[in-house]
């Protein structure tokens, strides 16, 4: 497998923690190490913003110079005024994705906002990204305080028949199927899920997944600058041998 | 050569399952530990049972009947493996007098170090007579830890740093392995216990793979005090020694790192297979880097 196109990066500093590095250039020289084409590149610091416009612009000026490499994915949040010109605005700056957080801004699985903003995505070609959790539960900060993203809430957006194509980063095994087998066939067709938090070896979460649900419904995604880079290789690199010539969907090739 | 490069690599936090275990598919689990170990260029895997995982009394409150059928099952293993797996054996302090009797037991089979878990603070009392022996027969203990607890979590009476570091003060001599501190917590807190206890070291297991975990690890009590394992996750235990590699640790540095710490404060001989692993470092500068401090 070679990973093309990582979707889980942000830049920004991160409120509980010292994170080394959180820039763009640190990011290419990561991802010429790791052999990673292109990167959707979120702000990291936007998810704790009451308005995330300003992480928006930030992002979108910072990621320039690597236009080619580094795509902006902002966050934009449907219970704020004028979303949807936000979201107008990232066509403009060739945002592949746009990131989503129900479970900061206290937004319920059933709430219609994140149905509109899913069929607004649809209408202009956008990725709707969601995120399950940043960090580990058991290490969390007092006063970061978020539930991590429910289940019910990407089973409620597929369900949705919006058209918006969804990726989740950061999923665990038991979400990953406690969503897909909730859906039809027709609805799974709209979801996929990054690799960044699931298990290789002894548990192989990562080869069980492949096999039962199949390849096309993962990406590639590394959680950097909060993880090490080289884990979803490591997880990819680790995969039983019948399993080593999978190749993940590459959203790239998305139309 | 594996992925992990050539020389020789000890994680020295494994585990393994047994027929009548919790786990059903426990063949297949071990099965996956070796194939990925084969992969990544593991030369040993030191290994512990916690009972039956389980199935007849809690993971981390082992009953006595299942501590010895967990033990012998562990051995078994390191039998039909021969010098790929090595024993911890695991005992619950609760029951002392069948804890001190189960390590000399395991010990004069095979067992190469203890493995405490979270029946008891590791600053409780009752863990010393434990740590006595450990220090008298010179064998590491590997202890559970929950990095930074700040309340009771289910299942398990964790300790953290700061009761691992009361544990160590009260015990020089001892080699304790402050178990996987990518394994949940808040290691950063660890670190600042542990900082200043040469008895002390940190094993990097765990699934966690902060970026500046390993920076910072090296910073607070540097390369002679780490020791590579993996625990349940052997792909983030590959990645953190690809890590290692680009942040530029020297070779040396990392080689101490993949085996020599853990062949310095092993017993001798508990690494047989990696012949050099075994003889170069322990015959240069002694064992026991703790008792030379202490």
């Amino acid at each position: 497998m070679t990973p093309r196109t990582d979707v889980n990066a942000f830049i920004g500093d991160y409120p509980f923690r010292s994170v080394p590095h959180p820039d763009p250039d640190a990011l290419v020289r990561v991802m010429d190490r790791e052999e990673i084409a292109q990167a959707w590149v979120g702000s990291l610091p936007a998810v704790w913003h009451r308005d995330p416009a300003h992480a928006n612009e930030a992002l979108i000026s910072r990621l320039t110079t690597h236009a080619s490499r580094l795509r902006p994915v902002p966050t934009i949040r449907p219970d704020w005024p004028q979303w949807r010109d936000a979201l107008g605005r990232c066509a403009d700056h060739k945002a592949p994705a746009i990131r989503a957080y129900p479970a900061h801004w206290g937004l319920g699985a059933d709430d219609p906002r994140l149905m509109e903003l899913a069929a607004e995505c649809a209408g202009q070609g956008i990725v709707l990204l969601l995120t399950v959790r940043f960090e580990d539960l058991r290490q969390r900060h007092s006063l970061d305080v978020a539930a991590d993203l429910s289940a019910a809430s990407v089973r409620e957006l597929a369900r949705a028949d919006t058209g918006a194509r969804i990726v989740v980063t950061a999923a665990s095994r038991d979400l990953i199927e406690e969503v897909h087998w909730g859906l039809t066939p027709n609805e799974r067709a709209k979801v996929w899920w990054d690799i960044s938090w699931l298990w290789g070896p002894p548990e192989d979460h990562l080869a069980h997944l492949l096999r039962t649900i199949g390849s096309e419904r993962f990406v590639f995604g590394t959680g950097w600058p909060l993880r090490l880079a080289q884990t979803p290789r490591a997880n990819l690199a680790l995969l039983p041998d019948e399993l080593r010539a999978l190749q993940l969907s590459d959203p790239s090739t998305w139309s | 050569m594996g992925l992990a490069g050539a020389g020789p690599l000890i994680d020295v936090h494994a585990h393994f399952y047994y027929d009548g275990c919790a786990r059903a598919d426990w063949q297949q689990l071990n099965a996956a530990r070796l194939r990925a170990g084969r992969a990544i260029g593991i030369t040993c895997h030191v290994g512990s049972i916690l009972g039956s995982w389980g199935r007849n009394s809690p993971i981390y409150f082992q009953s006595p009947a299942d501590t010895i059928v967990g033990n012998d099952a562990m051995l078994a293993l390191q039998r039909a493996h021969g010098s790929l797996v090595r024993s911890y054996v695991a005992v619950n302090p609760n029951d002392i007098t069948l804890a001190l009797g189960e390590i000399e037991r395991c010990v004069a089979l095979g067992a190469i170090g203890i493995k405490l878990a979270a029946a008891r603070r590791a600053d409780d009392p009752r863990v010393d007579p434990i740590a006595a022996y450990a220090v008298e027969h010179s064998l590491p203990v590997l202890h559970h830890v929950w990095q930074h607890r700040r309340r009771y979590w289910p299942g398990q009476d964790a300790s953290d740093g700061v009761e691992l570091w009361r544990l160590a003060a009260r015990h020089p001599g001892m080699n304790i392995i402050l178990a996987h501190i990518g394994g949940g917590g808040d290691y950063s807190h660890t670190f600042a216990a542990v900082r200043e206890t040469p008895n002390v070291y940190l094993d990097l297991a765990g699934s966690g793979v902060d970026r500046g975990m390993l920076d910072d690890a090296l910073a607070a009590v540097g390369p002679r005090r780490l020791l590579w394992g993996a625990d349940l996750t052997l792909c983030t235990g590959l990645a953190k020694l690809w890590a290692l590699e680009a942040i530029g640790l020297a070779a040396d540095d990392l080689s101490d790192i993949r085996w020599r710490n853990a062949a310095r404060i092993f017993p001798p001989g508990a690494f047989m297979s990696s012949a050099e692993a075994v003889t170069s470092p322990v015959s240069r500068e002694g064992r026991g880097s703790a008792r030379t401090v202490a």
